[in-house]
């Protein structure tokens, strides 16, 4: 109590908690990582794989992304595909 | 037996080197055979730290590649009959410490010594690898800072994994020591606590050693800081943890300054 009536009247906050609680949350994120090193990197590299087998792809253009949230995550994936890329099935086909 | 100790912290300038020397000579005052190994290829610091500067011949990497002999690189402490250092090359790259190297001179010292006190450079990458790859035990350098801890932490997760016990299914005891600490800006709100640091780390402590000038002053004078003052807080502290590394039941505690009344009176007038 004294404490903060203290820094009350000095007018600075103590900036410690701040940095435990950024920690505890950044760490939890970092540990999480840390077990599958790569996750992005293997799941777009399946990913890349099983659409290449129907579609030509750049393999540049296939962008996978992992928003951690609190309650959930969001995986994203950006695939660019060409727009001729019906009329080349047909030719293969064809 | 002889343990394999490594010195370690991700971050720079925490205190690695300091702490390597000032554990080095207080296990050695104990009656410990104690060499101080320096891992810092291209950067190498502790024969400097030591004051042993001027005596270094041959180096870690000479030995690992043969040209030098370990017992022709071993530099003899001037002020303790058991305490050696085995200094690192300042010229070499640090790909010159081959895992098969590394691990046949780490085999001989602990032929010949009780502690083998390996002292890391800052990062993550090869020279940080090599020196805790055959560690028994590791004490992580911390400072009551967010990037040491969040460092130590990383440092943590490669003890776990990428040692040559983690690899066996074993474990590397690991400690943290809290240097830098100043208990009146901890208290103030000011710097992450010690209940902090240990919380989140989910690691024993070794040691807090407090923020002191002895530290630079010893390092000035090439004197590890437990010779240069030992009466100091800082020395204590170390003394300390020396004891509790041999299995000593020591009770935690911040070592302050021991004041006298002048140093009172002038503090006063200055605050």
């Amino acid at each position: 109590m004294s404490m903060g009536l203290l820094r009350l009247l000095r007018g600075n906050k103590a900036t410690a908690p701040v940095a435990r609680e950024r920690l505890q949350i950044l760490l939890a994120h970092e540990r999480g990582l840390r077990g599958q090193p790569d996750l992005l990197g293997v799941l777009r590299e399946e990913i890349l794989a099983v659409v290449s087998r129907h579609v030509t792809l750049d393999p540049t253009k296939v962008i996978v992304r992992l928003d951690r949230g609190d309650e959930v995550s969001t995986l994203e994936v950006d695939i660019e595909v060409p727009n001729d890329f019906e009329r080349n099935k047909r030719a293969a086909v064809g | 037996m002889a343990k394999v100790l490594v010195v370690t912290s991700g971050k720079g300038g925490v205190g690695k080197t300091t702490t390597t020397a000032a554990l080095g000579a207080a296990l050695a005052q104990r009656g410990e055979k104690v060499v101080v190994v320096d891992f810092d290829v291209g950067l190498r610091n502790l024969d400097l730290v030591m004051g042993a500067e001027r005596r270094v011949v041959f180096d870690l990497i000479n030995v690992v590649q043969g040209v030098a002999k370990l017992p022709q690189a071993l530099i003899k402490d001037k002020r303790l009959e058991n305490l050696w250092l085995l200094p690192a090359s300042q010229t070499r790259d640090k790909d010159a410490l081959t895992e098969e190297g590394v691990g046949k001179v780490i085999d001989d010292l602990r032929s010949r010594f009780d502690w083998v006190i390996c002292d890391s450079p800052a990062g993550i990458e090869r020279g940080a690898s090599m020196a805790m790859r055959f560690a028994d035990e590791a004490v992580i350098v911390t400072n009551p800072e967010v990037s040491s801890v969040r460092d130590s932490d990383r440092i943590i997760g490669m003890l776990d994994s990428k040692t040559v016990r983690a690899e066996k299914g074993e474990r590397v005891e690991k400690h943290i020591l809290i240097t830098r600490y100043d208990p009146s800006r901890a208290a103030r709100g000011e710097m992450l606590t010690i209940e902090d640091i240990l919380e989140i780390l989910a690691t024993p402590l070794l040691g807090i050693i407090p923020e002191s000038q002895d530290v630079l002053r010893a390092s000035n004078v090439g004197t590890p800081v437990t010779l240069s003052n030992a009466e100091g807080a800082p020395a204590r502290a170390y003394i300390d943890a020396a004891r509790r590394l041999c299995g000593d039941t020591v009770p935690m505690q911040v070592p302050t300054e021991r004041k006298g009344f002048m140093d009172r009176l002038l503090r006063r007038r200055a605050a």
